[in-house]
């Protein structure tokens, strides 16, 4: 058993529509109040990972160097779908662990207010001649021809593959998760959207790919979030109030999606949860049973329900049953998306995955205000970046 | 008679249109298009093997909502056609879900979509209500 890794500083900047700042400025704000969180300067940073998933070339770690501090130390710009932030943080776990330095910034940031679909298209118009291209010698564009490559339809059918298999979803439920989560999102003002919606409101709105509408996917907006961490011996040479503060991370683990049928005809969101989540149990020596909040990847109202299974919160095939027992929402067995998820809070893809820690930080340390959930001492964080890649942080409150 | 071109290449037009897979000779794995080795057992040697035309569809989704030029609504899913998972559109039927249904059997089917200025005719793929 190697020693652990603790968060000493991490902070999220407001999600929502950020006009006036570009991805450095977000960054830079998520930076300097994470580092003030954790009283510390980025003279005692060693390794910096650093992501930004629409400029994954645009060397945002050292963009934001010089706009913090420039100290030389090796920067990682990281990049894996949805799972930047997760990525980038546990790049940082990997350094620290390694030994090569005793504490490190993860930050995740990105804008995206007013993007609309963000995969999808290439519908290719009739040309004058059909010419086979790309690695199905496809002669028209295949989006819509064959299947969806949109992010809605794509998780909507996962949601629905999840019904056929255990029965019991319809449009409602799926959209009564998104009540949940809008619902819970009024207690966050860092959230993007704070608006209580009501099932009819969510049913009746424009629908994107069924059963999801609007309100049930993941909103494109601006934010970042970052992190500091750090090894558990220098922790230790920090004073009692840092030590307090510190958040144990009690397992970080990446995964990427092994072969299963059918994984490369539609992408399989599942087996590399249930895998992540698995280890991740094992890392932390604690089950889904001592967990007192989970924040997961709801980056559609289809994709909840199957999480709920896939971190083995409830019974195999049995997320139906735990979604209707009220176990999911703020006041019910184990609360999930207290932040209002990504639904409400919204998906700023790479800072996604740091941001959900913080909200589980925020708990833990017992500064969540309004929100909080009371006595919480351990929590999960997990994101799906598509194709895939899936990240699972347990965190635990510090006994120091 | 016109000249046929098939919307991607794993699509085999003629008498008896179907779909036609890598297979892996080790495992059986089976997979639309070329690879170097098998994702799932790492060897190396495929065959081409035909996929079932009949299936049943495992999952849908209705798009609304997509990009420019993309025509809506459409049906996306996944059909299982006899332990092969293919993806494909849900066509010849209404695109509501008081219609489309996961578990609903379903076969392949193809139409054109469109000629070129050499005359050839490009047809693509879906799967329909056998029922």
């Amino acid at each position: 058993m190697t020693d652990p890794v603790w968060i000493l500083g991490i902070k999220m900047t407001k999600f929502g529509k950020h006009p006036d700042k570009d991805t450095i400025d977000l960054a830079a704000e998520a930076t300097m109040d994470a580092l003030a969180d954790g009283g510390v300067t980025m003279k005692d940073i060693g390794v910096i990972a650093a992501g930004n998933l629409m400029n994954a070339g645009g060397g945002t770690g050292q963009l934001l160097q010089k706009q913090v501090g420039q100290t030389g130390v090796p920067v990682y710009n990281v990049a894996n779908a949805c799972a930047t932030g997760a990525t980038a943080l546990r790049t940082v776990m990997m350094a620290i662990k390694a030994g090569e330095c005793d504490m490190g910034l993860a930050v995740g940031v990105e804008k995206l207010a007013g993007a609309g679909l963000l995969a999808g298209g290439s519908a290719k118009s009739a040309g004058n001649e059909w010419k086979p291209s790309g690695r199905q010698g496809a002669v028209l564009g295949l989006d819509g021809r064959v299947g969806t490559d949109t992010m809605p339809g794509l998780f909507a059918q996962i949601g629905q593959e999840y019904g056929h298999k255990y029965g019991g979803t319809s449009f409602e439920l799926f959209a009564r998760i998104s009540e949940k989560n809008h619902a819970h999102s009024t207690l966050n003002p860092l959230a993007a959207y704070t608006k209580r919606m009501t099932l009819d409101e969510i049913m009746n709105d424009i629908m994107i790919a069924y059963p999801n509408t609007r309100p049930m996917c993941s909103a494109n907006c601006d934010g970042a979030a970052a992190a500091v961490l750090v090894s558990d011996a220098k922790l230790k040479t920090l004073s009692k109030e840092q030590q307090r503060r510190a958040v144990k991370v009690s397992a970080s683990v990446l995964t990427s999606d092994p072969y299963q049928e059918a994984c490369q005809v539609l992408a399989d969101v599942n087996t590399l949860t249930r895998q992540a989540a698995k280890q991740a149990y094992e890392q932390a020596g604690i089950g889904p049973d001592d967990l007192d909040l989970v924040e997961l990847h709801d980056c559609f109202a289809t994709a909840e329900l199957v999480h709920y299974d896939n971190l083995m919160l409830c019974e195999e095939g049995g997320a139906v049953d735990f979604f209707n027992s009220g176990a999911t929402w703020r006041d019910g067995k184990l609360p999930v998306n207290v932040s209002g998820g990504l639904e409400s809070k919204g998906h700023p893809i790479a800072a996604t995955g740091i941001a959900n820690v913080w909200e589980i930080c925020h708990h833990l340390r017992g500064e969540a205000g309004e929100r909080q959930i009371e006595g919480a001492k351990a929590g999960l964080a997990h994101v799906i970046g598509l194709g895939s890649a899936c990240g699972v942080h347990i965190l635990e409150k510090s006994g120091l | 008679m016109s000249k046929q071109i098939p919307l991607v290449d794993y699509l085999v037009l003629g008498d008896e249109p179907h779909l036609v897979a890598q297979e892996c000779t080790s495992c059986g794995a089976r997979f639309f298009g070329r690879r170097n080795a098998c994702a799932s057992c790492f060897a190396t040697d495929f065959k081409d093997s035909p996929v079932a035309t009949d299936g049943t569809l495992t999952t849908f989704t209705i798009v609304s909502f997509a990009a420019p030029g993309v025509p809506v609504p459409f049906v996306a899913g996944i059909v299982d056609c006899d332990g092969t998972s293919v993806r494909g559109n849900v066509v010849n039927c209404d695109p509501t879900p008081e219609v489309v249904k996961t578990g609903m059997k379903v076969r392949l089917t193809t139409f054109p979509l469109g000629t070129d200025d050499n005359g050839v005719e490009a047809i693509g793929y879906g799967f329909e209500p056998a029922n």
